[in-house]
C-alpha cells in the first residue's frame, strides 16, 4: 500500500541508484538516524549503554568488516579476534604514546595499523582458498594473541600484562575511562558505526565491491574479465582489517576500558563475529547489524527474562541460554540459509505487493 | 527485529523491579564454564552465610539482606553487564566480590567512579593494598604477592633457610591473574639466590603437555602454581604423570581445593597449597548453617559443598563483609547503610580472635585490622597439604607473615604508577 515504488519518480541516475529507492524505506532510515542521534542519548543509562548499545554497535562494526572479507570477497577468515586485538593494542600504544592527539584519530589510525597487519596475513590468500585459508587466518589469530601476551612493549611492561585505557576527551567530554557519561560513549561509537556503514555500503556497490564479488563468485572468470586478484583480495583484506581494527579499538578503549588479550580477543571472538556475519547474512550491510543484534541482544534478553523475570537460578538460565541461542542458530540456518538479511528482503518483497498479492 | 528485541528486553527489565530489602549484596558467581568447579563452592559459601544471618538473626543489625546473584561465567564482558545490571538493585549494591582478577581490573575504575567498594579477597590488583590510591578497593586479608612470598618462605624453611642455586618453576595461568606474582618472585629470587623458571599456560588450561615436558627435562626443585579452574586439575594430573614429588609442588590458595586434587587420585597425596583461612567444617557456625540453611532447604546450589576449602573461603568472604557492615552500622548509627558507609566500615574493620570466636569461627583466620594506608591486612598465610587417605587438606604450618620489606616496596611502586596514570592524588 504505502510500501511501493509507484509515484516515486526518479529523474536522475543518482536518485535511481540510491541505497533506499523506496520512499518509505528512506524515511524509515532517516527516522532511525534521528532517533539514534537525537533521542536515544537522552534516555539511556549506564546499563543500557554498557550491556546493550556499546556491544551491539561495536560488534556491528566488526561484523561489517568481516562481512566485506567473507561475504563480499569470499575469503574465509578466522582471525577476527586477533585483528581486533591489533586494533586495541595499536590504540593503546597511540593513546599512551601521543596523549595530546585526539582519541578520534587514534582510533582511525588503529584501524589503519590493523589494515596493514591484515594485508600481511592476507598474502597467503593469493595461493590458498577456502578451508585452507581459514587455517592460515587461524594461525594469525593464535600468533597475534601470543605476541601481545609475550612482548612487554605492547602492554607498556605492566605487571599484569593488561592494558588500561586512560581518560581521553573529545571537545572536553570524556569518552574513555571511568568518568565517561553513557551518552558520550554511545554517541562516540555511533558516529563510527554510521560512518563505517556508509563507507562500506558505498564501497560494496562501487567498482571495488563489484571486483570483490567477482572474485567471490568465480576467481578465474574474474581474472579473465580483467579483475586483478592481487589487488582485489588484498584490498578486501585491508578494508576489512580497517573496520575490524576500529571495532577492536572501540571495544578496548570505550567499552571495556581494560583488556587482557587472551580473554577478550581469543578464538571465541573470531567465531562470534563469524556467526554474526553468517546469521545476519553474507554480503549484506544490514545483515551485519542484524547478526550483531541477534547475538548480542538475545543472551541479554534471555538472561533478563529467565533470571530477572521468572526468578530461575542463574546457572540454569546460563545453560538454557546456550541451548536456546544454539538451537535458534540452527533453526535459522535451516529455515533461511541466507540469514536474517534474506528474511528481511523477502519481507520487503511481500510488503511491496501487500495487500494485493496477485 | 532489533526494535522488538529491545522492547521485550526493556519490558523484562522493568518486570524484575527492585526488591525492597535494605542491604543489597551482589554475588557475581560463575556456575558455568571452565571455572565452574571452583566458582560453585565459593558462591554457595558466600550466599549460605548471608542466608544464615537472615534466617537466624533476621539480617544484620535488624536489616534483612537482599542477595542478588548474577552469572558471569568468569567472562569480563558478562561481568561488566552484571555490574551495570546489579549496581542499582534494591537500595544499591554495597560491595562487589567478583572472584576474577580480569573482572576486578574492569571494575576498579568503574566502582571507584560509582563509589561502590570492591572486596577482592586474595586476588585482584595487589597494589590495591595501598588505600591512599585505591580508595574503594580492598584486598584483605592477603594478596598474591603475600602468597608468592609465603611459598618461598615455606621452601626456605623446608631447606634450612638456604635456597641459593635451587631452581623454582612457576606454572601460571597466562592472564593478569597468573602474571601478578612474577615481579615479586623475581625480586625474591634476587634476594635468596634461586633461579626462577616461568611456564605460562593459556586459558583455559586443558593443554599443559609441553609445560610439564619442560619440567621433566629441566628438573626444577620446586614448582609453584598459579592456576584456576580446570587448569589446576590438569596440572596436578600432569605432575603425577611425570612423578614430580608432590611435597615440592605448592599451589596458591586458588589452586588448593578438593576439586583440584581428587581427579588425580592417590598420586596427588602430599600436594601443598597456601591458604589464608582455616579448613574443615569443625566449627560451631557450621552447625548453624546445617540447621538454619541446609536442612531448611534454603542452601544455595545443591547444598553439598559445606566444609570444602572454597566453600569456607566464600563463607569467610561473606563473614568479613557482614562484619564490615556491622562496623559501618556502628560508625554511622544507621542500620540501612549505603555503599559509601560500607566503604568506611571496610576501612575500619578489625578482626580479632574474640570476634571470630563469638561468630562461631574460633581460630578461623589470622587477626588483622584495616586502615586507610593499608587495605590489604597484614599478609598472614599458612600452608596446607592434601591427605588422600583422609580426603581433606590439613594445615601443616602456623600462620606466618610474608616478606613485608619486598612487598611494601612493590606496592608503593605499582600504586604510584597507577596514581600517575590515572591522575589520582594519593591521600588519606
Amino acid at each position: 500500500m504505502f510500501y511501493r515504488e509507484a509515484g516515486d519518480f526518479k529523474t536522475s541516475y543518482t536518485d535511481d541508484s540510491q541505497t533506499f529507492p523506496i520512499r518509505f524505506d528512506r524515511y524509515r532510515y532517516y527516522a532511525v538516524l534521528v532517533a539514534a542521534f537525537a533521542v536515544v542519548p537522552f534516555v539511556i543509562n549506564d546499563y543500557w549503554v554498557n550491556a546493550v548499545f556499546l556491544p551491539f554497535l561495536i560488534y556491528a562494526i566488526a561484523a561489517i568488516g568481516l562481512n566485506i572479507l567473507v561475504g563480499y570477497c569470499g575469503q574465509v577468515s578466522l582471525g577476527t579476534g586477533g585483528f581486533m586485538a591489533v586494533g586495541a593494542y595499536a590504540c593503546y600504544k597511540l593513546m599512551t604514546g601521543f596523549p595530546e592527539v585526539s582519541i578520534f584519530f587514534h582510533i582511525i589510525l588503529a584501524g589503519g595499523v590493523t589494515a596493514a597487519v591484515c594485508v600481511l596475513f592476507g598474502l597467503p590468500s593469493l595461493r590458498i582458498k577456502g578451508f585452507y585459508l581459514a587455517v592460515a587466518t587461524l594461525a594469525a589469530q593464535f600468533f597475534l594473541v601470543w605476541l601481545f601476551n609475550r612482548v612487554g612493549w605492547f602492554y607498556n611492561y605492566s605487571a599484569s600484562g593488561q592494558i588500561n585505557a586512560p581518560e581521553r576527551t573529545i571537545f572536553g567530554v570524556p569518552v574513555t575511562g571511568a568518568e565517561t557519561a553513557p551518552w558520550a560513549a554511545y554517541l562516540f561509537c555511533l558516529v563510527f558505526v554510521v560512518a563505517s556503514a556508509i563507507i562500506a555500503r558505498n564501497l560494496t556497490r562501487g567498482m571495488a565491491g563489484r571486483k570483490w564479488m567477482a572474485i567471490r563468485d568465480m576467481d578465474i572468470a574474474a581474472e579473465i574479465i580483467g579483475v586483478n586478484p592481487l589487488k582485489a583480495k588484498l584490498s578486501a583484506f585491508a578494508v576489512s582489517g580497517f573496520f575490524v581494527g576500529i571495532s577492536g579499538a572501540l571495544f578496548f578503549a570505550v567499552y571495556l576500558g581494560a583488556v587482557e588479550v587472551g580473554e577478550a580477543f581469543g578464538i571465541n571472538k573470531s567465531f562470534l563475529v563469524l556467526f554474526m556475519v553468517i546469521i545476519g547474512g553474507l554480503g549484506s550491510i544490514f545483515g551485519s547489524f542484524a547478526g550483531a543484534a541477534f547475538l548480542v541482544l538475545l543472551p541479554v534478553l534471555l538472561k533478563n527474562t529467565l533470571v530477572g523475570g521468572l526468578g530461575w537460578p542463574t546457572d540454569l538460565a546460563a545453560h538454557l541460554e546456550f541451548i536456546i541461542v544454539g538451537s535458534l542458530i540452527i533453526v535459522f540456518l535451516i529455515a533461511e540459509p541466507h540469514g536474517l538479511a534474506q528474511l528481511w528482503r523477502v519481507a520487503k518483497e511481500k510488503l511491496r505487493l501487500w495487500p494485493f498479492p496477485h | 527485529m532489533k526494535q522488538k528485541l529491545m522492547t521485550a528486553a526493556f519490558a523484562a527489565l522493568m518486570a524484575t523491579g527492585p526488591a525492597l530489602a535494605e542491604l543489597t549484596i551482589v554475588d557475581t558467581s560463575y556456575r558455568t564454564g571452565p571455572y565452574a568447579a571452583n566458582g560453585i563452592p565459593f558462591s554457595d559459601g558466600y550466599q549460605d552465610y548471608f542466608t544464615l544471618l537472615n534466617e537466624r538473626d533476621g539480617g544484620i543489625g535488624g536489616e534483612k539482606i537482599n542477595l542478588v546473584e548474577c552469572e558471569t561465567g568468569y567472562n569480563t564482558e558478562k561481568g561488566v553487564e552484571c555490574y551495570e545490571a546489579t549496581k542499582g538493585a534494591g537500595s544499591g549494591a554495597l560491595v562487589y566480590q567478583p572472584l576474577s582478577t580480569g573482572i576486578t581490573y574492569q571494575l576498579i575504575p568503574k566502582a571507584t567512579a560509582d563509589g561502590i567498594p570492591l572486596h577482592t579477597m586474595g586476588y585482584g590488583r595487589t597494589s590495591a593494598k595501598n588505600g591512599a590510591v585505591f580508595r574503594y578497593v580492598f584486598n584483605y586479608p592477603a594478596n598474591y604477592w603475600d602468597g608468592a612470598s609465603h611459598a618461598i618462605t615455606h621452601i626456605l624453611n623446608e631447606n634450612g633457610g638456604d635456597i641459593s642455586g635451587r631452581k623454582i618453576a612457576l606454572v601460571y595461568h597466562n592472564s593478569a591473574y597468573g602474571k601478578e606474582p612474577i615481579r615479586t618472585l623475581e625480586n625474591l629470587a634476587e634476594k635468596h639466590g634461586f633461579e626462577l623458571m616461568l611456564l605460562p599456560v593459556d586459558h583455559p588450561g586443558q593443554e599443559q603437555k609441553s609445560q610439564w615436558l619442560q619440567i621433566r627435562r629441566e628438573r626444577p626443585d620446586n614448582v609453584i602454581m598459579w592456576g584456576w579452574g580446570v587448569m589446576n586439575q590438569v596440572a596436578i594430573q600432569e605432575a603425577v604423570n611425570i612423578r614430580f614429588p608432590m611435597d615440592q609442588f605448592i599451589g596458591i590458595w586458588w589452586s588448593g581445593s578438593e576439586n583440584d586434587v581428587k581427579p588425580a587420585g592417590a598420586g596427588a597425596d602430599g600436594y601443598k597449597a597456601l591458604t589464608f583461612h582455616n579448613l574443615g567444617d569443625d566449627y560451631p557456625v557450621y552447625d548453624d548453617i546445617r540447621t538454619h540453611v541446609v536442612d531448611a532447604g534454603k542452601a544455595a546450589g545443591a547444598g553439598d559443598q559445606v566444609g570444602t576449602v572454597l566453600y569456607n573461603r566464600g563463607m569467610y568472604a561473606a563473614m568479613l563483609a557482614a562484619e564490615a557492615i556491622k562496623t559501618a552500622q556502628e560508625m554511622h548509627g544507621v542500620s540501612a547503610i549505603n555503599a559509601e558507609q560500607m566503604r568506611d566500615g571496610m576501612e575500619n574493620l578489625v578482626m580479632t580472635e574474640e570476634k571470630m570466636a563469638a561468630l562461631g569461627l574460633p581460630n578461623f583466620g589470622p587477626e588483622f585490622s584495616v586502615s586507610c594506608e593499608n587495605h590489604g591486612g597484614n599478609g598472614y598465610g599458612a600452608v596446607s597439604q592434601w591427605n588422600f587417605e583422609a580426603g581433606e587438606f590439613e594445615l601443616i604450618t602456623d600462620y606466618y607473615q610474608s616478606d613485608q620489606e619486598i612487598i611494601s616496596q612493590l606496592v608503593a611502586e605499582d600504586s604510584a604508577q597507577f596514581a600517575a596514570e590515572n591522575g589520582i592524588e594519593p591521600g588519606c
